[in-house]
């Protein structure tokens, strides 16, 4: 609405004002802040779409927030307890209760699809869906998983164990290359 | 969950065998870090410490939160000594070659699979959550070390012979796994911990049919070590102690 400027709306200063003072951000806001807190050891993907927050709530002026870590050793639970802090700061909201829980145990199922394509673009092959395998013997889902550099599935699998917790160390026979694999939990 | 006072303590104990277990089995494995045997094996046992030591801030963690006198995970792993640890005699034992490490790694690893399957339905809540996530982790543990197990036991005449060999030193330390004293029975009796003994034909069965396949011996019956659950540790637990807790009661509340 051009021209009727300083009749209806409240301008800029006021309306800060009044987030500042009144109006505390819903729960899908609380959301869309946390997007901006990063992977640390995979920068390319948020936390929310790796699945580790598990709950929100706004309840008055009270935010808590429950999050849960990828694997029981994950190293950087405390730097990413720290970022969601400073990063709800950036936008004038104090985090109240910011708690770890284990249940229900992350999967890599939760993993969002748009997750998947940037894990692949920044070379991770990414992992599909969970299916139960035999305690011994061949594990299916680290068998010729697809190569992230050129598609081929004549990949072998070098161990099941890699750079971090979560990923495995896979080798394509195509192009030659070594390559890591966000393996299923 | 409301505990009575003598439920509560046998819980702590129970957890602290659970997180000693785990913190001094890690430590082991940590130990590897940078002399793994090839690149692969040294990346494959130190991620396996990892997710053993995360697994042990877990339970001691809950540990702390049930003795309710305020001590934090780091408080009971680097402030207390030898004789108040609770873990198994078996996951202390040294390293020792790549085949003793294993061995000691792959029997310990199918009771914690065996174990920690019952313990997720634990009625205690926050028990089962820490356990069902750590269950998903000991299944890429248990495949390998019985991957290994195979490859050694069914590999050159060198390998199987240091394979069985460490088979046979680390057996007389199993037996004490599936122990039960009054904390145990008073937790089973609340379905809060599985009864160990009956976790045993279980652990045996994975076991026997893996060591067969790997044409390796079931150790035969002799003498069975026990005293870890009550603090009557080997020689060797005191000077990984030494190691592990120096810097942490050097400088005690350190951080970096």
């Amino acid at each position: 609405m051009t021209g009727s400027s300083g009749t209806g709306a409240p301008d800029a200063g006021e309306r800060a004002k009044s987030r500042a003072t009144t109006k505390m951000p819903s729960e899908s806001e609380i959301y869309a802040i946390l997007s901006e807190v990063n992977d640390p050891e995979i920068p390319v993907l948020n936390i929310v779409e790796m699945g580790m927050v598990r709950a929100v709530s706004v309840s008055g002026v009270r935010v808590s927030i429950d999050i849960t870590p990828t694997y029981s050793g994950c190293p950087i639970m405390n730097v990413i307890g720290r970022d969601i802090r400073d990063a709800l700061k950036r936008h004038g909201v104090e985090v109240a209760d910011l708690k770890t829980v284990y249940a229900p145990p992350w999967t890599t199922d939760w993993i969002t699809d748009d997750a998947r394509r940037k894990l692949k673009e920044y070379g991770i092959a990414p992992p599909p869906a969970v299916v139960e395998q035999p305690l011994f013997g061949p594990n299916r889902t680290l068998e010729r998983v697809p190569c992230p550099f050129c598609e081929s599935e004549e990949t072998d699998l070098r161990s099941e164990f890699g750079s971090t917790a979560c990923k495995s160390l896979h080798f394509c026979n195509s192009c030659t290359q070594p390559f890591e694999h966000f393996k299923c939990l | 969950m409301n505990l009575d006072d003598t439920t509560r303590g046998a819980l702590f104990q129970y957890l602290l065998r659970l997180g000693d277990d785990k913190l001094v089995l890690g430590h082991r494995l940590s130990e590897l870090c940078a002399h793994g045997p090839i690149l692969e094996q040294d990346i494959a046992l130190t991620n396996i410490a990892l997710d053993s030591i995360g697994q042990a801030q877990a339970l001691l963690k809950l540990a702390g939160d049930v003795e309710g006198e305020g001590r934090t995970a780091d408080d009971l792993a680097y402030h207390r000594d030898e004789y108040d640890f609770r873990n198994a005699l078996l996951v202390e034992q040294p390293n020792g070659d790549f085949a003793t490490t294993l061995a000691r790694q792959f029997l310990f690893d199918v009771f914690g699979y065996h174990l920690y399957g019952e313990l997720s339905r634990s009625t205690h809540e926050p028990l089962a959550a820490i356990v069902a996530k750590a269950l998903k982790e000991i299944r890429y543990h248990v495949r390998h070390s019985g991957d290994w197990m195979l490859r050694l036991g069914d590999g050159t005449e060198e390998s199987h012979r240091r394979a069985q060999d460490a088979l046979d030193q680390m057996w007389m330390y199993t037996d004490e796994l599936f122990e039960s004293d009054e904390h145990v029975r008073r937790l089973a009796g609340q379905g809060i911990v599985p009864d160990p003994e009956a976790l045993r034909p279980a652990w045996l069965e994975t076991v026997k049919g893996l060591l067969e396949r790997a044409t390796l011996e079931i150790p035969e019956p002799g003498y069975m070590a026990t005293g870890g659950r009550t603090g009557r540790h080997t020689e060797h637990l005191g000077h990984m102690l030494a190691e592990m807790q120096i810097l942490a009661r050097s400088i005690p509340g350190a951080e970096w």
